[in-house]
């Protein structure tokens, strides 16, 4: 992660709000900085409303963002026109959480892999383009036979691995996994994992992997950042991430997990009180503050800026005040 | 001993059929739950955990869902022989359900201490109105929900309280067998945590016996005392969470389910899913229904349906345990 | 599994499945749609036919020796109160009732659905000022509407044609606005965005098709519908103008001798019953042929 190499991916105080009726202001990504270098997978954590999904549509313009900048290879792409932004498609793509609204009930699994190189043209001829599509079922390991077939005939894994062989279709460079997983049964889930970690090695791609599952998160990414409320509160190298948690979110979300372990029978959850609070209206200060254990009043009044505590990891939290470097 | 089970299955068999097809959603299973005791139901979608709940409630479908053969022992009652009637006074009361997704089992018009009420009455119909409140209010802080919330509305609770005040409703009659169908699934994992630390304390406190149905490993290492693994229709094996869990032998399926799990402490590059797909319920194969995605299947899986083998608690159904001395076990790390 | 290596192509034939062929074979399944196609094929034979049977003549030149007979082997469904044919008249009145029927049907469709579907994808402003000023529309009882457009423009085809429209386009443009913005919320639609598609495109391919179903049940209702209003519109006087024929108006003609004469009444008014039963019945087979999830 050398710093003089230009990110893949970089976002600056990347923002979107949504206007609500009457005026009101939900903070979904609420200014996110951070880096994706080629051939890296970031893992995108948090729980339900931090903001994870609109993060990931924002960075492919699927949402207009509010304010701040989406930089590709050191480009700011939020500003593109539309006919520009549309070739680069091809290259920033998006694989999404349900295996079944993802794919239009009314076309063939062949057609619904094929749409997206209709658009652009990218070979001269129909059987080109249906060739290609065949070669993508292959590499996503779906057998030949179902290419006539319609989504609706296929269970849940296979849907998704049309998904994905859509979204590979046109040679993305960058791929946003929306919880590709989560909607899929245990030994399904496990499949597929292999196959995006898989193609990832073959295909260079570069991953943003926008998950609740910390065990899929780490067992996929090279970089964790997690999300609380529109806010990055922790970010750092996979393994450090997991040994040594900093933010006191981080650190009760690793401990909720329950592990197939027996041994780990007895030891209670570090329980975080309550519930997210609303995205609405979010006064300045930190958005944990509520629930966390460790407040004080320097979390309250002003945001908490994200730190480096040690060598690529990132922390906001006014207990880690120690800056490396300075 | 027979006196210490709440609920004792003896080879349910339950079909869905309809004009087009059958399909045989459990073929033939036999479940037992001590008394104070959670047992843990795990398996794929598919697999037949809710239809083994539904059975127990005797809510199948009325139109397609048959039960064909079997027994359901509940605390010296046999529930498949009740009348209708006799039936409701145990739904509810003795038994209670929760349900995966809290948004639907509760009524969008009626307040939380309506629906508690409702759930008293039912089975009370006795008490006063103030008797009932009180309940309800003991209910509601059981669970930890604030007593003066009683008067809101669903939609004016978060996922996480919807679900709690949906176990207050089913705790409050204090039923002997509380069946919970992925009470956790549609939960943030913070919230499901305070959720099933909840459960597991209310059980304890009530002493009341559980069917916990899940699909996570994790959950049933946290809550359970006993497994049964379930796949198409039957239970592959069964155990205390200790056999399961540290057992010498482990039916490949078993051992399939743990393997597709990412482990949060080791560092392995790829999952050894299980190959393949469920079978389809309405075409099963005509010997162990795992064999076709089974590494260890031999000829004898493809042809005959396997035995059960009983080794103490641990239960195992599949071809490779069944001459003890002569079988390999799956190895933990292939 | 997921071994990234191709496979020895075997050819691969994308034949695309002929979706007529398909839509066909899930469609003759359905008895009633099948009747219904027949029945309708029969009647639209019938009408295209109808010089070859009974001149046009016979239709609008009564004779004023034979009025108000009952069907006879010379008159097959009698005479009508100047004399003329009531079985000429029921043929080539359904030419014009089922014309008017037809086309008012496919401009309200086309019209509305395209109104719905910008309404509804584009949303917003563009989806307000359409809105609004279709509640203008809607606020004018539709008899009320279609007579101050008809006495305003006189009664004749074209103008009834006009007048039908606009009495039946908003229904179009509230049920496509609706189908729109539930199907713009689908994934796949995102997934076609994140593909590069245009607005049109996707309204073309991915909307559009899978809203198809309920448009299509909600015109063939809307067919047999229009030819009953407008049977309304000639009682009033406000149809196709005299001695046209034409179904509605042969109703209205009907009403005075009802008792002396019920078979003027009857036979209007079955050939009304059968041609609108028939087409909701396509409409009801189409609808399940054309939808994939039903296939089997």
């Amino acid at each position: 992660m050398d710093s003089a190499r230009t990110p893949l991916i970089e976002t600056v105080n990347l923002k979107k709000l949504f206007k609500l009726n009457g005026g009101a202001l939900l903070h979904a990504v609420d200014g996110i900085n951070m880096k994706v270098y080629s051939g890296e997978t970031i893992g995108v954590v948090g729980e339900s409303g931090c903001g994870k999904s609109t993060l990931g549509r924002t960075i492919l313009r699927l949402i207009e963002p509010t304010s701040g900048q989406i930089l590709y290879n050191g480009v700011d792409i939020t500003k593109l026109k539309s006919g520009k932004m549309r070739e680069l498609r091809k290259d920033l793509q998006i694989i999404f959480q349900d295996p079944y609204s993802s794919i239009d009930p009314r076309k063939s699994v062949v057609e619904v892999i094929a749409e997206y190189m209709f658009i652009h043209n990218t070979f001269p001829s129909k059987s080109a383009i249906y060739n290609r599509a065949a070669e993508l079922m292959d590499l996503v390991g779906l057998a030949r036979r179902y290419a006539n077939s319609y989504p609706h005939e296929l269970d849940g894994g296979r849907r998704q691995r049309i998904g994905i062989a859509r979204a590979l279709s046109l040679n993305p460079k960058f791929i946003v996994c929306d919880e590709p997983v989560s909607a899929l049964d245990v030994s399904i889930q496990a499949q597929i994992l292999n196959l995006l970690m898989d193609l990832a090695d073959e295909l260079g791609l570069t991953y943003m992997f926008v998950t609740h599952d910390l065990s899929v998160v780490k067992h996929i990414s090279n970089k964790i950042m997690v999300m609380y409320l529109g806010k990055c509160v922790e970010m750092a190298a996979s393994d450090e991430l997991f040994t040594n948690p900093l933010h006191p979110y981080t650190k009760a979300l690793l401990s909720a997990i329950p592990e197939p372990d027996i041994s780990k029978r007895d030891e209670e959850f570090v329980l975080i009180k309550g519930e997210i609070s609303s995205p609405i209206n979010v006064k300045p200060g930190c958005r944990f503050a509520a629930r966390c254990d460790y407040v004080s009043e320097k979390c309250t009044g002003r945001d908490i800026e994200l730190k480096e505590v040690a060598k690529e990891h990132f922390v906001a939290c006014t207990l880690c005040n120690q800056e490396v470097g300075k | 001993m027979k006196n210490d089970l709440i609920l004792d299955i003896k080879n349910l068999r339950v079909i869905y059929q309809t004009d087009l097809e059958t399909v045989e959603a459990i073929n033939g299973i036999d479940l037992k739950i001590n008394k104070g005791k959670t047992l843990g139901l795990v398996g794929e979608t598919g697999a037949g955990k809710t239809t083994t709940a539904l059975s127990i409630m005797r809510l199948l479908p009325e139109k397609t869902g048959k039960i064909l053969s079997g027994e359901i022992h509940f605390d010296r009652q046999e529930l498949l022989k009740l009348s209708p009637l006799e039936m409701r006074k145990v739904r509810g009361n003795r038994i209670a359900m929760v349900f995966q997704d809290p948004m639907t089992s509760l009524n969008p018009v009626m307040t939380v201490r309506e629906q508690i009420a409702e759930a008293i009455k039912l089975h009370n119909a006795n008490l006063s109105n103030d008797e009932v409140d009180q309940r309800v209010e003991t209910a509601l802080s059981m669970v930890g929900i604030l007593p003066s919330r009683k008067n809101e509305y669903p939609h004016q609770f978060s996922g996480g309280m919807k679900q709690r005040v949906v176990i207050a409703m089913a705790l409050v009659c204090e039923p002997d067998l509380l069946i919970a169908d992925e009470p956790t699934t549609a939960l943030d994992v913070t919230i499901q945590a305070q959720v099933l630390m909840m459960i597991r304390e209310l059980r304890d406190r009530i002493g009341t016996s559980m069917l916990m149905i899940t699909h996570d490993l994790g959950i049933v290492a946290k809550i359970c005392d006993d497994v049964a693994v379930m796949y198409a229709g039957q239970i592959v094996e069964s155990g205390t969470v200790f056999d399961l869990f540290t057992g010498e032998k482990r039916h490949p399926y078993t051992q399939g389910l743990f393997d597709s799990i990412p482990s949060l402490n080791t560092r392995s590059n790829r999952l050894k899913p299980i190959q393949g797909l469920m079978p389809d319920p309405s075409n099963l194969p005509k010997g162990c229904c795992f064999a076709p995605r089974c590494q260890h299947c031999m000829d004898i899986c493809i042809n005959e349906r396997p035995k059960q083998v009983i080794e103490g608690t641990h239960t195992l159904l599949c071809h490779l345990f069944a001459d003890s001395s002569a079988a390999p076990a799956p190895q933990e790390g292939e | 599994m997921s071994q990234a290596t191709v496979q020895t192509p075997d050819k691969i034939v994308f034949k695309k499945q002929s979706q007529a062929k398909e839509v066909w074979r899930r469609y003759k399944k359905n008895k009633g749609a099948v009747i219904g196609l027949v029945l309708f094929s029969f009647i639209l034979i019938l009408l295209a036919g109808a010089n070859f049977i009974v001149p046009y003549s016979a239709a609008t030149k009564g004779v004023f020796s034979q009025i108000n007979q009952p069907p006879s082997s010379e008159h097959l469904f009698g005479t009508d109160s100047y004399g003329r044919d009531v079985f000429a008249r029921v043929l080539y009145g359904g030419r014009t009732s089922l014309m008017v029927a037809l086309l008012a049907t496919a401009s309200s469709c086309l019209i509305g659905s395209t109104l719905g579907a910008i309404a509804g994808y584009f949303g917003g402003r563009v989806d307000g000022v359409i809105m609004r000023s279709l509640d203008i529309f809607m606020s004018i009882p539709d008899i009320l509407f279609t007579m101050a457009v008809v006495f305003a423009l006189g009664a004749n085809f074209q103008n009834l044609l006009i007048a039908l429209t606009l009495a039946y386009f908003t229904n179009y443009v509230r049920l496509v606005r609706s189908q729109v913005l539930n199907l713009a919320e689908q994934d796949y639609v995102e997934a076609a965005k994140a593909g590069g598609s245009g607005s049109t495109r996707i309204i073309l391919t991915h909307i559009l098709p899978n809203a198809m179903g309920v448009i299509i049940v909600n015109t063939t209702l809307n067919v047999a519908k229009i030819i009953l209003y407008e049977s309304t519109l000639s009682f009033l006087g406000l149809g196709m103008p005299p001695p046209a024929p034409a179904w509605g108006l042969m109703l209205a003609e009907a009403r005075e001798f009802m008792r002396a004469a019920p078979h003027l009444m009857f036979f209007p008014a079955v050939a009304i019953v059968v041609s609108a039963s028939s087409i909701n019945l396509i409409g009801d087979g189409l609808r399940d042929a054309l939808d994939p999830k039903l296939k089997s």
